[in-house]
C-alpha cells in the first residue's frame, strides 16, 4: 500500500470509470446527428423523435463524461508529477491541442443543441450536433496519439534530463496511434449500436411504438455490423503493429514463452506464470499466432522467457483480457448480423428470444471496450512509456500515502455514487420512450431568430 | 527567449478569460439558491448559464494543458503540491456540473433541493480555492532542493485566505450583475441589489488585498521597476469602481462588461507581479520555477505557439457568435415551456 500502488489504482478507477461514459458518446453523438440530418432532409417527424428521444440519452450520459475527463488531466501532474517532468515536453502538446481544437467545439456546440431548438434553422441545428459528433472524434484522436506515444514513443530524444520533442509529424502520424484511434472510435459505435438495438429490442418485446423502435433498431444494426467486422479488421493490423513494437505485450497476450517460428492458436489454454509455461493448451490451429502476429505463418515469436522477469507484463490479466475481448468481438460480429437480417426482412418481432439477448448484451460492448484497455495498459507493464520509463519512476515524489488513499476514496465514494444516479436516470428516460409532443421544437419560421 | 515569454502571457491571458468567463457562472451557482424564490425562478438563473457554462470551463481545461505543455516542470510540481486542494476542486467542478444536468431530470421537492445545495456547495468551494491557490502561489510555495514542505492546512494561512475571499466576492459580483442582464422584471431588479449589496465588501477586501500583498508578497517588486506597468492594477481598480458607478445609472450590462475587466485585471495585476517566476520559491529564489527553467523545449513551444495562434482566435470567434445566439435575457415562461431546458 503505497504511493506508487495507490496511484496506480486511482488511475485505474478514474480512467475507467470515464471511459464507461466515453464510447457511447463517440458513436450516438453520430447515431443522432444521422437522425437529425434525415429528419431535415426529409421533414420526417419520427426521424425528428428519434433525434430527440436518443438526443435525451446521450446527454445524460455525455454529462459524466465531460466531468469525469477534467480529473484526468489533472491527475497527469497530481500523482504522476515524475512522468509529467519527463514526458511534458512532446506528451502535453497533444493534450493542449486536444483542448484547443476539440473541447472548446465539443462544448460551445452541445450548448447550441440543447438549448438552440428554437433559437437557430433547423440546418443550423443539425449541424451542430454534427459538429459535437466530429469534435468528440477528433479528441479521440489526440488522446490517443498521445496514449500512442507512450506505447510507441516516436519522434523524440533524450536530451536536458528528458524526452523532447523533434518531429511532431512522426508522432501524429504514429501507426501504433492512428491504428489504436481507428480500433477504439469504431468500438465506440459498437456500444453506441448495441446500446440503441437493446433498448429498442426492449420496447419491442412490449410492443411500445413499433415503428420507432424497428427504425431505430434497423439503422442501429447496420451501424452495428459495419462497426464491429471493422473493430476485427483494424484490431488485426493493430495487433500486427504490436507484434513488431511491443514483443512483451503481444507475446502476455496470447501467453507464448518460448521463442518460436510457427506458433499456433490454442484454443483452450491457461498459463502458468510461476512456471514460466502454460499449464493447459488444447485445440491447437498451427501457426495461427505467427499468422495473426505477423500475417507470416512461419514468422518468428518472441517467447516472454527471452525477457527478464521484472521487464514483462503480468501475463494471466493481459491474456484473459484479450481472449474475452476477442471473443465478444466476434459475438458482436454474429449478433449485428442476425440483427440486421431480421431487421430488414420485417421479422424483428417473431422472434423475442433474440430480443431479449439483446436486452441483456447492451454491458457487453462496454465490457469489450474496458478489456481492450485493460490489454493495452496492464500489456504495457511495467512501462509507462514503452522502453523509455518505467512506471515505478515516474509518480510523483511530493505526496504521501495518506493523500493518496484519501483522493482514491474520494473519487470512488463521488464516482459511485454519480454512477448509480446515472444509470438511473438512463434506465428512466430509456423506459419512458419517445415524447410524442414536439411543440417548442416545431415552431412557425417567423418564431424563430438568426 | 522570447518563446517564453510568449507562452509566459498566453498563460496569464488563459487564466484571465477562463475567471471571467467561469467567474459568473461560479457566481450564479452561488447565488441561484439565495436569489430565486421559487423554482421557476431557480430554473431561470440555471438555464441563464446552461448553453455556456461547459465551454466556459473547457478554458481551464486549456490552462491545464497549455501549462502541461509549455512549462511541464510547473505543471509537474504545481499540480502534485497543491494535491489535496487540487483534489477538492475537481471533486466540486465534477458535482457542479452534473448538478446542471441532473437537477430537473426527476420531478420532486426532495431530489431538487439536494442538487440545489450541491450547486451552491460546489460554486462556492472552487471560487474559495482559486483564490487560496493563487494566493499561496503570489506568496510563494515553501519548497527547495528537498521539495515540497507544505500542507493543505499551510494553503489556509491570513494572505491565502484573504485571496479566496477576494475571489468569492469578486464572482459573486460578477455573478450577480450577469444574472441581471440575463433575467427580466422582479428577478433582474434583486439581482442588481446583490450586486450593489456586496460591492462595497468586494471593494473592502480588494484594498485590504492589495494592501496586504505589498507585505506577504513580492509582487509589487516588478511593479516599482517599470512603475509604467502600474496601468494594470490600476486598471482593475478603475473597472471595479466603474461597475459600481454604472450600476447605479441601471447601465447593467455596462456595468457587466465593467466587472468583466475587472476580473481579468485583477488576475493580470497578480501575473504581471510574478514574472518571470511561474511560482516563486518562499524559502529560496534559486528554486523558483520560472519561465525559463521550467519550459519546454523551444521546438515544443514554437508548435504550440502555431496552434495557438491558429485555434484561439477560431474558438474566439465562435464563442462570440454562439453568446449572441443566446443574448435574450432568459424568462420564466420561456423555460417552463422547454423540456430541453434544465
Amino acid at each position: 500500500m503505497d504511493v506508487l500502488f495507490m496511484s496506480r489504482l486511482q488511475f485505474a478507477v478514474t480512467s475507467m470509470f470515464h471511459f464507461i461514459f466515453v464510447p457511447l458518446t463517440l458513436g450516438l453523438s453520430i447515431l443522432t446527428a444521422f437522425m437529425e440530418t434525415r429528419y431535415v432532409l426529409s421533414g420526417d417527424e419520427t426521424w425528428l423523435k428519434m433525434a430527440k428521444f436518443w438526443g435525451k440519452l446521450f446527454l445524460i450520459n455525455f454529462a459524466l463524461g465531460v466531468v469525469t475527463g477534467i480529473t484526468l488531466e489533472f491527475q497527469f501532474g497530481m500523482n504522476w508529477a515524475e512522468y509529467s517532468k519527463y514526458v511534458g515536453d512532446i506528451f502535453g502538446a497533444p493534450l493542449a491541442i486536444e483542448a484547443t481544437v476539440a473541447f472548446f467545439m465539443e462544448s460551445v456546440f452541445i450548448g447550441v443543441w440543447i438549448f438552440g431548438w428554437n433559437k437557430v434553422s433547423k440546418t443550423f441545428h443539425a449541424v451542430s450536433i454534427w459538429l459535437v459528433a466530429i469534435a468528440t472524434n477528433l479528441s479521440a484522436l489526440w488522446i490517443l496519439l498521445a496514449n500512442g506515444w507512450m506505447q510507441h514513443p516516436v519522434g523524440y530524444v533524450l536530451r536536458n534530463g528528458r524526452a523532447e520533442m523533434v518531429d511532431f509529424l512522426a508522432m501524429v502520424t504514429n501507426p501504433y496511434g492512428l491504428l489504436k484511434f481507428g480500433h477504439q472510435i469504431v468500438s465506440g459505435y459498437t456500444v453506441a449500436a448495441f446500446f440503441v438495438m437493446g433498448i429498442s429490442a426492449w420496447h419491442l418485446l412490449r410492443k411500445n411504438q413499433p415503428d420507432f423502435f424497428t427504425r431505430s433498431f434497423k439503422l442501429a444494426a447496420v451501424f452495428g455490423l459495419v462497426s464491429a467486422i471493422l473493430v476485427g479488421v483494424i484490431g488485426d493490423f493493430h495487433a500486427v503493429e504490436v507484434a513488431k513494437t511491443q514483443p512483451t505485450k503481444f507475446a502476455a497476450m496470447e501467453s507464448v514463452w518460448e521463442t518460436r517460428k510457427g506458433v499456433g492458436l490454442n484454443l483452450i489454454l491457461l498459463p502458468d506464470e510461476k512456471r514460466e509455461c502454460n499449464a493447459i493448451e488444447r485445440l491447437c490451429i498451427p501457426n495461427m499466432v505467427s499468422l495473426l502476429a505477423f500475417h507470416e505463418p512461419s514468422a518468428e515469436i518472441k517467447g516472454l522467457k527471452d525477457f527478464p522477469r521484472e521487464l514483462r507484463p503480468p501475463v494471466m490479466l493481459t491474456y484473459l483480457s484479450f481472449r474475452a475481448m476477442v471473443g465478444l468481438g466476434t459475438l458482436f460480429i454474429l449478433l449485428s448480423l442476425v440483427g440486421v437480417f431480421l431487421s430488414r426482412t420485417g421479422r424483428l418481432q417473431n422472434f423475442p428470444l433474440f430480443l431479449k439477448v439483446l436486452v441483456y448484451a447492451i454491458p457487453l460492448p462496454y465490457i469489450a471496450n474496458q478489456l481492450g484497455w485493460v490489454v493495452a495498459e496492464v500489456g504495457r507493464q511495467p512501462w509507462i512509456v514503452y522502453g523509455v520509463l518505467k512506471t515505478s519512476d515516474a509518480v510523483s515524489r511530493s505526496i504521501t500515502t495518506a493523500q493518496v488513499v484519501g483522493s482514491l476514496a474520494g473519487f470512488t465514494l463521488l464516482y459511485g455514487f454519480l454512477g448509480v444516479v446515472d444509470i438511473y436516470l438512463l434506465i428512466k428516460y430509456a423506459r419512458k420512450g419517445p415524447d410524442d409532443d414536439l411543440s417548442g421544437i416545431i415552431k412557425p419560421v417567423s418564431a424563430r431568430r438568426v | 527567449m522570447e518563446l517564453q515569454i510568449t507562452w509566459f502571457v498566453l498563460w496569464g491571458v488563459l487564466w484571465a478569460v477562463y475567471f471571467m468567463l467561469d467567474g459568473f457562472v461560479l457566481g450564479t451557482g452561488i447565488l441561484h439558491n439565495i436569489l430565486a424564490g421559487t423554482d421557476g425562478e431557480k430554473r431561470v438563473l440555471i438555464n441563464t448559464i446552461g448553453p455556456v457554462w461547459d465551454g466556459n470551463e473547457v478554458w481551464l481545461i486549456t490552462a491545464g494543458g497549455a501549462t502541461f505543455a509549455a512549462f511541464p516542470t510547473t505543471y509537474a510540481l504545481m499540480f502534485s503540491y497543491l494535491y489535496t486542494a487540487l483534489l477538492l476542486l475537481l471533486l466540486a467542478l465534477i458535482v457542479r456540473g452534473v448538478s446542471f444536468e441532473f437537477r430537473g431530470k426527476v420531478e420532486g421537492e426532495g431530489w431538487k433541493r439536494a442538487w440545489d445545495v450541491a450547486i451552491q456547495v460546489s460554486s462556492f468551494l472552487p471560487a474559495l480555492l482559486f483564490g487560496v491557490a493563487f494566493g499561496n502561489i503570489f506568496m510563494g510555495l515553501p519548497m527547495d532542493a528537498a521539495g515540497y514542505h507544505g500542507s493543505l492546512l499551510s494553503l489556509l494561512n491570513p494572505y491565502g485566505l484573504l485571496t479566496g475571499v477576494l475571489f468569492v466576492l469578486l464572482f459573486t459580483v460578477h455573478g450577480a450583475l450577469y444574472l441581471a442582464v440575463k433575467t427580466v422584471g422582479d428577478l433582474s431588479a434583486r439581482a442588481k441589489a446583490l450586486a450593489d449589496k456586496a460591492w462595497p465588501a468586494l471593494l473592502v477586501v480588494a484594498v485590504a488585498f492589495l494592501a496586504y500583498t505589498r507585505f506577504a508578497t513580492r509582487l509589487f517588486d516588478n511593479y516599482l521597476s517599470a512603475p509604467l506597468l502600474f496601468v494594470v492594477p490600476l486598471l482593475a481598480v478603475a473597472a471595479l469602481l466603474a461597475t459600481r458607478v454604472l450600476s447605479a445609472r441601471g447601465a447593467t450590462l455596462a456595468a457587466f462588461a465593467a466587472s468583466c475587466v475587472t476580473v481579468l485585471m485583477v488576475v493580470a495585476t497578480g501575473v504581471t507581479g510574478l514574472f518571470p517566476n511561474l511560482i516563486p520559491s518562499s524559502l529560496d529564489p534559486n528554486f523558483s520555477l520560472t519561465i525559463y527553467n521550467s519550459s519546454s523545449s523551444p521546438y515544443t513551444l514554437k508548435l504550440m505557439t502555431i496552434v495557438a495562434f491558429i485555434f484561439v482566435p477560431i474558438v474566439i470567434a465562435y464563442k462570440i457568435w454562439v453568446y449572441r445566439i443566446f443574448r435574450a435575457p432568459v424568462t420564466e415562461a420561456e423555460v417552463l415551456g422547454d423540456k430541453n431546458a434544465y
